[in-house]
């Protein structure tokens, strides 16, 4: 089992420009847990990922690993405990899987130090874990979206972080795939302890892989806490303008939502 | 939500309206053109009084002050010509790419018509003036064809930075060229000199009555396509829906910007820039409907090429800076100004 | 902290996983060397041949510092400061260019394309024709101007931090002013002096001295070891901005000084040979054909710049009825293979 961080976020406001995107938000994200940001579009969930993982600089207020201010840890030391999947990442053209992957282990290497033994071994790691084993040789230009996606995990995993932040991981997959990789991070969670935040788009999704929901609207925090009281349907009319209906759902016992339009109404609602 | 609802007569009068605005502009923009056109002719690297002005233009060319005065008079024709060819080229090109970086420069095809006049002179002999308009045509549609092609390779088609550096490479590439051949060649250095530079200095009626035809069909096949280039602006697929017949409004419109750009390098050598911001600054003032933007970017650019011009003959007094280097200077800020405005993602 | 997920990876995918990265080092390491043989070979050849031929024994007593009757005149004071100043412009040229395609991950956006080597041709062209400047000082004007104009792309492509394509375009519309600059200095100049102007347009290396190759050198040795000791992240930043900043790159500080010492290293060698057209372009994706992906390539690419520059310089003096100038050469033998890569770039949509 991996050291429990938590990561903090106090009276944080973030901004490019002119434009506040986050304003004084409060946020404390349950070590050893997964965590899924939502909420509607340009409500500040990437923003937020990336201040937390130093990409951007708080206008005030801070972001705090374990009591200390990640803007101030040295790069490649944070970038041994907080790991970030962006959400579109670039391949250089022509690299291999295992290549790819082993950029993972770039924290892991001082200025002078060889590539070792033991970075084989995580990179092996990683490639069983997201059953990429077999594409290890082949160009990652060549992969399906799928694939794509799951090498670029097995990159995050290289690295070797206890915690691990991602940027909509499902985005541009088929639902088979959706559910692949949410179900790659609760193994890792489960099986290792790393503590797991992502931003998701599907809300039924989110309720169902994470403890803890985050929900924020106008880049404040609307609630956060436990799915089953975070997902309600007066949630998601504040965050999304929607009206809704949440049942359990019978696979999960999460809840789970149910859009209601001007349309195809087949029960009258009370 | 009632489909189709009839027009109130408000909204016909909101509909309306900017359309008396825009006649205004464009009356002003003829306006300027012909001050600029009256500069042109009186100022120059000589002072010359005004009377020696007056008996020049009825065709007195006695002193060398008047006949300083009557050189100007065709220098300022070609200015307009080309000024208006190159504003509407651009405004065209910009239309059919749906890049707003589109410019004969920055694509590389004033690069290509030099290139096909050089080597004609060098390697095949061409001396009358007659043969480099053909040649640079044929450059011009190569080179736009070619840049085109390889610029809307791949995903995403013809982004921005995709074609501006297809363009840019490939202009490169075509001077690389020009210097070899030219090279080994001292004795047509000099000559080919000024197609390496743009300028109007050379101007005759001779010229100027070559090229005219040209001008002419590329001017009305452009302004014909105004209506295709505002369904094309929707995207390919809306203009279909609409009954565009995409490709061949497409084709159509840009033979007209290569004949236009084409036969404007061919007098004048290649002039950066002044496609390129024409249409920009139109726009602003007239809106995205081509119907408009066509002749007024036309006017524009002929306005904007008679005033750098105007300008290189008095700012470096007793000699003369060349117009393709005043557009150069005025519309590179011009060009860095428009990629800092668009978002990233876009280019 | 464990080193896997649930247990120790399988034996057969570590096997996998080492003999795969062996595989590409060895490949890598027998590239450099091939590309140093070859490096040699063609210096030792561009000693040798010329007007007249001299034996590698005169060409080594020469270098030795023994006097040998002609040889020492022509190889000890012509060609070996033309084939040192050579190798170095290459390796200068070479480097830098292909710091900047992998940083900015685009093949085409070389300091040549960009703007960058345009910056120093007009301080040089300008010192030259207009203040009839000559030697050091225009070579300081040169090197000065280009990290000033690099300076200026910089921040005018700076919004909420760089981003790439937008520095790109800028550098296009820089080069395109600073061309027009030297367009018209050089019609001004009184004399069309077509080598000097040549000089400035398309490089050369007619009036080599070892005035010339002492600060090439310098700068070289200082801003090439700093680019070599960042290798590690500029590799990193391929995959983009975010993710190498998430493995521990500082990405803002990283690009500064990989930029500085890039433009440094073309400044120097325009000052000293003027902008070899295309090096700084073909570099790059050359050594990523021979080398292939995933590995470094900046000492593969130093190599191929020295290897184009040499070969273009001892074509261009020999191969013609001609004399022509090192960066007509490069530029004519280099401009299908731009052209090709244009094509396949774009249709790949990829980096290097």
């Amino acid at each position: 089992m991996t050291a429990d961080h938590t990561l903090t976020v106090h009276d944080l406001e973030l901004g490019y420009g002119e434009r506040t995107v986050i304003d004084s938000l409060d946020l404390v994200l349950p070590p050893g847990r997964v965590t899924a940001i939502v909420g509607a579009n340009a409500c500040g969930k990437s923003t937020l990922l990336r201040s937390m993982s130093r990409l951007l600089r708080p206008r005030t207020g801070q972001v705090l690993l374990d009591g200390k201010q990640v803007h101030r840890l040295p790069a490649k030391e944070l970038a041994r405990t907080l790991g970030l999947l962006p959400q579109a990442p670039t391949a250089p053209e022509g690299i291999t899987v295992s290549d790819l992957v082993g950029r993972g282990r770039n924290p892991h290497q001082g200025l002078l130090s060889r590539w070792s033994t033991e970075d084989d071994a995580a990179v092996a790691a990683a490639l069983e874990a997201t059953d990429t084993v077999e594409l290890a040789d082949r160009p990652v230009d060549e992969l399906s979206g799928g694939q794509r996606q799951r090498v670029w995990i097995a990159m995050a995993l290289a690295q070797q972080t206890d915690v691990l932040l991602l940027d909509e991981p499902t985005t541009y997959l088929d639902v088979s795939h959706q559910v692949e990789v949410l179900d790659l991070l609760t193994d890792l969670n489960r099986n290792r302890g790393t503590t797991i935040v992502m931003v998701l788009h599907d809300l039924n999704l989110a309720a169902r892989y994470a403890d803890h929901l985050v929900a924020l609207t106008g880049g404040r925090l609307h609630a956060a806490g436990d799915p089953h009281q975070v997902l309600t349907e007066e949630t998601v009319r504040a965050v999304f303008g929607l009206d809704c209906s949440v049942i359990t759902d019978p696979v999960s016992g999460r809840p789970l939502m149910l859009p209601i339009g001007r349309h195809h109404m087949a029960v009258t609602r009370s | 939500m009632t489909l189709a609802p009839p027009l109130p007569a408000s909204g016909a009068a909101a509909v309306r309206r900017p359309r008396r605005l825009r006649a205004v502009w464009l009356l002003g923009g003829l306006l300027v053109l012909v001050g600029l056109m009256a500069l042109s002719v009186a100022v120059g690297s000589r002072d010359v009084g005004l009377d020696d002005i007056l008996a020049a233009l009825g065709g007195s060319s006695d002193t060398l002050d008047r006949a300083a005065v009557t050189k100007r008079i065709p220098r300022t024709f070609l200015a307009v010509l080309v000024g208006a060819a190159l504003g509407l080229a651009g405004a065209v090109m910009q239309g059919v790419t749906r890049n707003p970086l589109a410019d004969p420069g920055i694509l590389g095809v004033n690069m290509g018509a030099s290139l096909a006049v050089i080597t004609g002179i060098a390697w095949f002999g061409l001396t009358a003036p007659a043969s480099f308009v053909w040649a640079a045509i044929a450059g011009a549609a190569l080179s736009a064809v070619f840049v085109y092609a390889v610029g809307s390779l791949g995903r995403g088609g013809a982004t921005p930075l995709k074609l501006a550096l297809a363009g840019t490479a490939t202009s490169a590439a075509f001077a690389s060229f020009i210097t070899a051949v030219v090279l080994p060649r001292n004795d047509i250095a000099g000559g080919v000199r000024s197609w390496q530079i743009g300028g109007v200095g050379g101007a005759s009626m001779d010229t100027i009555t070559l090229v005219l035809p040209f001008l002419a069909v590329g001017l009305l096949v452009c302004l014909a396509s105004a209506r295709g280039l505002n369904s094309l602006a929707l995207g390919d697929d809306v203009a279909a829906g609409l009954g565009e017949r995409v490709a061949l409004t497409r084709g159509a419109a840009a033979v007209g910007a290569v004949l236009l750009c084409g036969a404007a390098t061919a007098v004048a050598g290649p002039i950066g820039f002044v496609g390129l911001v024409v249409p920009h600054l139109c726009r602003l003032l007239v809106g995205v409907d081509h119907r408009w933007l066509l002749p007024f970017s036309a006017v524009t650019g002929a306005a904007l090429l008679t005033a750098a011009d105007v300008l290189g003959r008095v700012v470096a007094r007793p000699s003369e800076i060349d117009v393709g280097i005043i557009t150069a200077l005025v519309g590179a800020p011009f060009f860095i100004h428009v990629v800092r405005r668009q978002k990233v993602r876009a280019l | 902290m464990t080193a896997s997920l649930t247990s120790s990876p399988a034996s057969s995918t570590l096997e996998r996983v080492a003999r795969g990265r062996s595989r590409r080092a060895a490949r890598r390491r027998g590239v450099v060397v091939v590309l140093v043989l070859l490096v040699v070979g063609v210096l030792a050849l561009s000693l040798m041949v010329g007007r007249t031929f001299y034996p590698p024994g005169d060409v080594l007593r020469v270098i030795g510092g023994q006097d040998v009757p002609g040889a020492s005149f022509t190889v000890g004071r012509l060609r070996l400061p033309r084939a040192v100043l050579a190798l170095l412009a290459g390796l200068c040229f070479g480097l830098a260019g292909v710091t900047f395609q992998t940083m900015l991950r685009n093949p085409l956006a070389s300091p040549d394309i960009i703007g960058i080597s345009a910056g120093s041709s007009a301080a040089a062209a300008v010192a030259i024709v207009t203040f009839g400047l000559s030697g050091t000082a225009v070579s300081f004007l040169a090197i000065v101007v280009g990290l000033g104009v690099a300076l200026l792309i910089y921040v005018l492509s700076f919004r909420d931090g760089v981003a790439g394509t937008r520095l790109i375009l800028i550098g296009i519309g820089i080069a395109a002013m600073l061309e027009s600059v030297i367009a018209y200095v050089l019609s001004t100049a009184a004399a069309w002096d077509l080598q000097e102007a040549t000089r400035w347009l398309t490089g050369s290396l007619n009036s080599a001295s070892w005035d010339d190759v002492l600060p090439t050198l310098l700068a070289l040795v200082v801003l090439g070891r700093l680019l070599l000791t960042r290798a590690g992240d500029l590799d990193m930043l391929q995959l983009g901005d975010d993710a190498a900043s998430a493995l521990g790159v500082r990405v803002e500080q990283t690009r500064v000084l990989v930029i500085v010492a890039a433009v440094g290293l073309v400044a120097f060698a325009t000052a000293a040979t003027g902008p070899i057209a295309f090096v700084a372009f073909l570099a790059g994706p050359i050594a990523a054909r021979i080398v292939g992906p995933g590995a470094s390539l900046l000492v593969p690419s130093a190599l191929v710049g020295a290897l184009l520059v040499l070969v273009a310089d001892l074509a261009g003096q020999l191969a013609f009825d001609h004399r022509y100038p090192v960066g007509v050469v490069t530029g004519v033998l280099g401009a299908p293979y731009l052209v090709y890569l244009i094509v396949r770039t774009n249709r790949a949509g990829g980096s290097l």
